[in-house]
């Protein structure tokens, strides 16, 4: 055992890629773990998963439009980004707007979002894009600029969190008293729709596009079987995750296992878990 | 010619309009409101003034929550006039508290006592935590409403009478003139409701309490008057003599006006004597 501990030590030390993958995953834990307690007390994960599948769209439009019109710095990030915050557009307006058809018209953008990464993707020109990774995520291909990336998008959203924590928390128990007390739902509304959606753009290197969701919404919801207050929920959804990134991280490294699902399989076995112990207690 | 804006009908003969009164601190005139082509209030004037406790009662569908809407300016009239405390309902809203029934929230919702009571203070929050003042009045309010020392109690662990009272802190930390309360006492445990109605009747002395209820008890020891809401209104002065109580409520303590559904508005509610 302690073998196992000073190989991953040593190698965190030693080879930079899995130095970033930690650095990576921990930092990216603080906002999976505090925006999925948002998403989870809002009940809003299936908008989350729309809003990670329809990414592949933003993803495929990059690729496609960087190789024919050559813009180098149009990467596969910024793609994600633009078609999350597109998604979030959408996606928000539709579902203030024809709140009876929410689920069919957000499965369709999931659909749509999907479909036109592949279209691009297939006709995009040059060697055969690597889907896999997108679609299963590779923790393992973290440069270092994408460490700083994800250290700046965490501090915009722990950011925005921390300012607007009660107004958020407040929309999500009841938002037409909010809003008698000029606190705008639909702009928080807007506002936890996008801090998702940035955190989904960072949980797709992590964990694929497809399974990313589980990671944002399963630490909180073990997290929440065990605290009663949002704050708490959050602590220990942030624990949680960083948990099942380390671990998993080390764990597939040592055993050649793919990290992404590991990590995923890892929140579902603390989810399982917690259903067990708190039997046990009860 | 038709336009109700144009003409405006005199109030109820109940209210205190003769000269010598304060103000009105609620006057509608000639309101009407409809859902697409489903007319719900029809040309309603009444007024409410300072320190009144008025209970406002009627069927199901009658419009009665559609009144307390228009009131907090969350629906607009299609006709006629309404104004709180001289403003539009939207301008006057930070100075009414509302009071939703508690059964309407997710119970598991992760959130104290304290931080439920603290939104009443969310108009003066910009951003960040709440200042020490707006925790010190949140605390004031649970302690009004005889839960002090439960500010970290979770929502989850109190029991329904608790949560409604937790609600009406929560109004009462918005400072308000007027307090507008939706059925409090539904769902809530008769032997709770004492403790309620002990709330309610101390808060009756320095507010204007509008009350949407199905209550007979709550109307008696709250209500100075009785708005009855179906469609149109007619105001009742209390105490409701034996024979008004026998026509409203046909013998039945709790009232459900139900079997009177949309579709018969035009039928006579037994107080619409006008």
């Amino acid at each position: 055992m302690s073998d196992f501990f000073a190989d991953f030590i040593d190698a965190v030390r030693t080879v930079p890629l899995i130095r970033y993958a930690l650095l990576a995953g921990l930092v990216s834990s603080l906002m999976f773990g505090v925006v999925g307690s948002l998403v989870v007390v809002r009940q809003i994960g299936y908008v989350a998963s729309a809003i990670a599948h329809s990414i592949l769209g933003g993803i495929g439009a990059s690729v496609y439009y960087s190789r024919v019109y050559d813009l180098p710095w149009l990467t596969p990030m910024i793609g994600a980004i633009a078609a999350a915050l597109l998604s979030v557009a959408v996606i928000g307006w539709v579902t203030l707007k024809f709140k009876e058809r929410e689920d069919t018209i957000i499965g369709a953008i999931w659909a749509a979002g999907m479909a036109a990464g592949l279209l691009f993707l297939h006709y995009a020109p040059g060697k055969a894009v690597n889907l896999e990774s997108f679609i299963f995520g590779n923790i393992l291909l973290t440069s270092r600029s994408d460490v700083i990336a994800t250290f700046v998008l965490g501090i915009i959203v722990m950011g925005l969190v921390a300012l607007f924590y009660h107004k958020l928390v407040a929309v999500s128990f009841d938002e037409e008293f909010a809003a008698l007390r000029g606190v705008s739902s639909r702009a928080y509304y807007f506002l936890l729709l996008t801090l998702t959606a940035l955190s989904v753009v960072l949980m797709v290197r992590v964990a694929g596009l497809i399974l990313s969701q589980a990671l944002l919404i399963l630490p909180a919801a073990t997290a929440s079987r065990f605290s009663r207050s949002l704050w708490a929920i959050m602590v220990v959804a942030v624990g949680i995750t960083a948990l099942a990134n380390t671990a998993g991280l080390a764990l597939s490294y040592q055993y050649d296992i793919p990290t992404g699902p590991f990590i995923v399989f890892l929140a579902v076995f603390f989810y399982a878990l917690s259903f067990l112990l708190k039997r046990k207690r009860a | 010619m038709n336009d109700p804006t144009l003409f405006t009908p005199s109030l109820n003969p109940l209210d205190p309009v003769q000269e010598g009164h304060p103000p009105h601190l609620i006057e509608c005139r000639g309101l009407s409101f409809s859902y697409g082509p489903s007319l719900v209030l029809e040309e309603v004037s009444f007024a409410v003034h300072r320190g009144e406790s008025l209970c406002v009662i009627g069927p199901n569908g009658g419009g009665k929550s559609t009144l307390a809407k228009l009131l907090l300016g969350i629906l607009e009239p299609s006709a006629g006039r309404l104004t709180v405390l001289g403003k539009s309902p939207r301008e006057a809203r930070t100075s009414v508290g509302y009071v939703p029934q508690a059964m309407r929230f997710d119970p598991q919702f992760p959130i104290s006592a304290l931080d439920i009571v603290l939104m009443g203070r969310l108009n003066h929050l910009k951003a960040g935590p709440f200042s020490r003042k707006c925790r010190g009045i949140a605390t004031d309010c649970l302690g009004e409403v005889g839960l002090s020392g439960y500010e970290k109690r979770p929502f989850s662990d109190l029991s329904g009478g608790e949560r409604q009272r937790v609600m009406i802190a929560r109004a009462l930390a918005c400072e308000p003139e007027i307090l507008l309360l939706d059925e409090p006492t539904a769902s809530i445990d008769l032997s709770i409701e004492a403790q309620l109605i002990e709330n309610l009747a101390s808060l009756r002395r320095r507010m204007t309490i509008l009350m949407i209820t199905h209550d007979l008890d709550l109307v008696s020891s709250i209500g100075d008057s009785v708005l009855c809401v179906n469609h149109r209104v007619h105001r009742h002065s209390l105490p409701l003599t034996g024979e008004t109580i026998r026509e409203i409520y046909s013998g039945r303590r709790r009232l459900e006006h139900d079997r009177r559904s949309r579709g018969q508005r035009d039928a006579q509610c037994p107080c619409d004597h006008e």
